[in-house]
């Protein structure tokens, strides 16, 4: 091959990928300038002063009241339940799998853990109809199991995954140093876990509760399932909600198009599309510090 | 031969399959310095975290033998690791305070033991103090300790071990990571910590192990070859091996 024809494919393969890179951003651009299209159109009809304050989501029919709060507070409180349940139980998980378990051990949990990850959303939701909702409805004497608190649960086991791995890491890389001084002060292996090494690692862990978070605001299959579909106010975690992904799951098949409902459907979305946005991005800043700290 | 404060007898230690003590035999001497010797990978730092049970961490290290502190049999199952590492301090090759402030350094090591509260104040000042480093960092103790130069931290990390009144001082080569001039505060520190405490300090550098030795062990290939007074080793040493390392042959 003469050099001429060397240069013209090293030119064509630069631009091939620097055209797949773009690509990417422009997805990300795009989902967003659309999302904000709608959702300016949707500030036409409905003033946004009426869309975050109310308390009702009715859409629908002339007079339809959209209100956002009912479904951010679900939101909210079903992301929320699943962190109180998944931070302390990943951290813990993560502090047990770097420092005390024996490496046979090791090897078996942390792909196992990694498979929990691979469990579809669909199955998980499954799970939560005629497993943990009926389980809830007997423990608390209630009729409806799916609510709130089901939800939490199932999504603290989808968010485990991903917060145990980036735990993991940051304790890992918090140096041996630390805990050698630690040790030969006299503490024993707890106190040096608690009061040195997980203080040591709290930029990667508040990363991983970020990433996990990120996931649970996310999810919509398991919530739309599991969590009994009510589009009220709720007024804690025994009552049935319906989030913001599952809203617009449901609804968006059915709207017609180009209406207020539709423009609606994609407010809510740009919504949660800004808040997860926000988290990763919190996230993905405490991760690279954290990197910064290993190197 | 002065009072006996720390002894190893027929000390093997393993990693797995390796054997990386070979019979040590060794008495520290009370109030002294002793300098562990010898070229690089011959098991000083290994010999000298068995008496404070560091390999404890190690899961595939195996080791027999005998070693004491006075007459407390330091593997002896029922006695606390934690009373054992109050009693026998460590001081590390890299400084390594942790990452508190100057003052929390001290006062964890002190919280550990339950030292009572209102006292932790005055032991904190009086161990700096010992340390020569109280002057400098009077005006700062709530800075973060990794702020501190290195010869500083290295001194902060001799007072964490000092305020717990241990009665043995392990050192791992506590100057190779520092300049000359601290590392000349610290070999003062040294000495003037002999008169309370046992030393036990792994060293590279021969002028150090002159400068601050009473006992000097040369150490070879997982053995211990010569344990005298440092005049014998340093200037007659019964074995060649030794002549020839300390006048710099080889190692």
């Amino acid at each position: 091959m003469d050099i001429k024809k060397r240069e013209s494919l090293d030119w064509f393969f630069k631009q091939a990928f620097k055209a797949t890179g773009l690509l990417t951003i422009c997805m990300l651009g795009g989902i967003f300038l659309m999302l904000l299209y709608n959702s300016i159109a949707f500030a036409m009809d409905i003033k946004p002063v009426d869309f975050f304050t109310g308390y009702q989501w009715n859409p629908g029919n002339a007079n339809g009241k959209y209100s956002i709060l009912p479904l951010l507070v679900s939101t909210g409180l079903v992301a929320a339940g699943s962190m109180i349940i998944a931070v302390p139980l990943g951290i813990f998980t993560a502090a047990f799998l770097s420092e005390f378990a024996p490496p046979k051990l090791q090897a078996v949990l942390k792909p196992v853990i990694e498979m929990l990850a691979a469990i579809p959303s669909v199955a998980i939701g499954f799970l939560g109809i005629v497993l943990v909702g009926p389980g809830i409805a007997k423990l608390f004497g209630i009729q409806n199991g799916l609510n709130a608190l089901n939800g939490s649960i199932l999504l603290a086991v989808m968010a485990l995954p991903t917060i145990i791995t980036i735990s993991e890491d940051a304790i890992n890389a918090v140096p041996k140093s630390y805990r050698e001084a630690s040790l030969a002060l006299g503490a024993d292996k707890w106190t040096t876990l608690f009061k040195v090494t997980i203080p040591a690692a709290y930029p990667g862990l508040i990363a991983a509760v970020m990433l996990g978070l990120g996931r649970a605001l996310g999810e919509t299959m398991t919530v739309l399932m599991a969590t009994g579909n009510a589009a009220a106010m709720p007024r804690g975690f025994l009552d049935s909600i319906r989030t913001i992904t599952a809203t617009v799951a449901i609804e968006m098949g059915e709207v017609p198009y180009r209406t207020t409902h539709y423009f609606a459907l994609f407010a809510i979305a740009a919504v949660l599309f800004l808040i997860t946005l926000s988290i990763n991005l919190l996230g993905e800043y405490f991760a690279n510090r954290l990197r910064k700290f290993q190197a | 031969m002065a009072d006996i404060k720390l002894s190893a007898h027929n000390l093997n230690l393993y990693f797995g399959t390796k054997h990386i003590l070979k019979n040590i035999d060794i008495d520290f001497s009370k109030n002294k310095v002793t300098s562990l010797i010898g070229p690089s990978g011959c098991g000083k730092s290994t010999l000298l975290r068995c008496f404070n049970r560091m390999h404890d961490l190690t899961p595939d290290a195996k080791i027999e033998g005998i070693l004491k502190l006075d007459d407390l049999d330091i593997y002896k199952k029922k006695y606390s690791v934690t009373e054992l590492r109050k009693r026998i301090g460590m001081v590390f090759q890299k400084p390594n305070p942790l990452p508190k402030s100057i003052y929390e350094n001290m006062s964890y090591a002190l919280k550990l033991h339950d030292f009572p509260k209102n006292e932790l104040p005055h032991l904190i000042e009086s161990a700096l103090k010992e340390s020569y480093l109280w002057e400098e960092v009077k005006e700062e103790l709530k800075k973060p300790a990794v702020k501190l130069s290195g010869g500083q931290q290295q001194r902060l990390c001799i007072a964490r071990t000092v305020v717990l009144r241990p009665e043995v001082i392990l050192m791992d080569e506590p100057c190779s990571a520092l300049d000359p001039i601290s590392t000349r505060k610290i070999e003062d520190l040294i000495l003037s910590l002999k008169r309370n405490y046992t030393i036990v300090i792994v060293t590279h550098n021969m002028q150090q192990a002159q400068r601050i030795s009473d006992d000097v062990a040369f150490m070879y290939l997982g053995e211990l070859i010569e344990f005298d007074t440092y005049e014998n080793i340093f200037k007659n040493a019964k074995k060649e091996l030794t002549k020839n390392y300390v006048s710099g042959h080889f190692g």
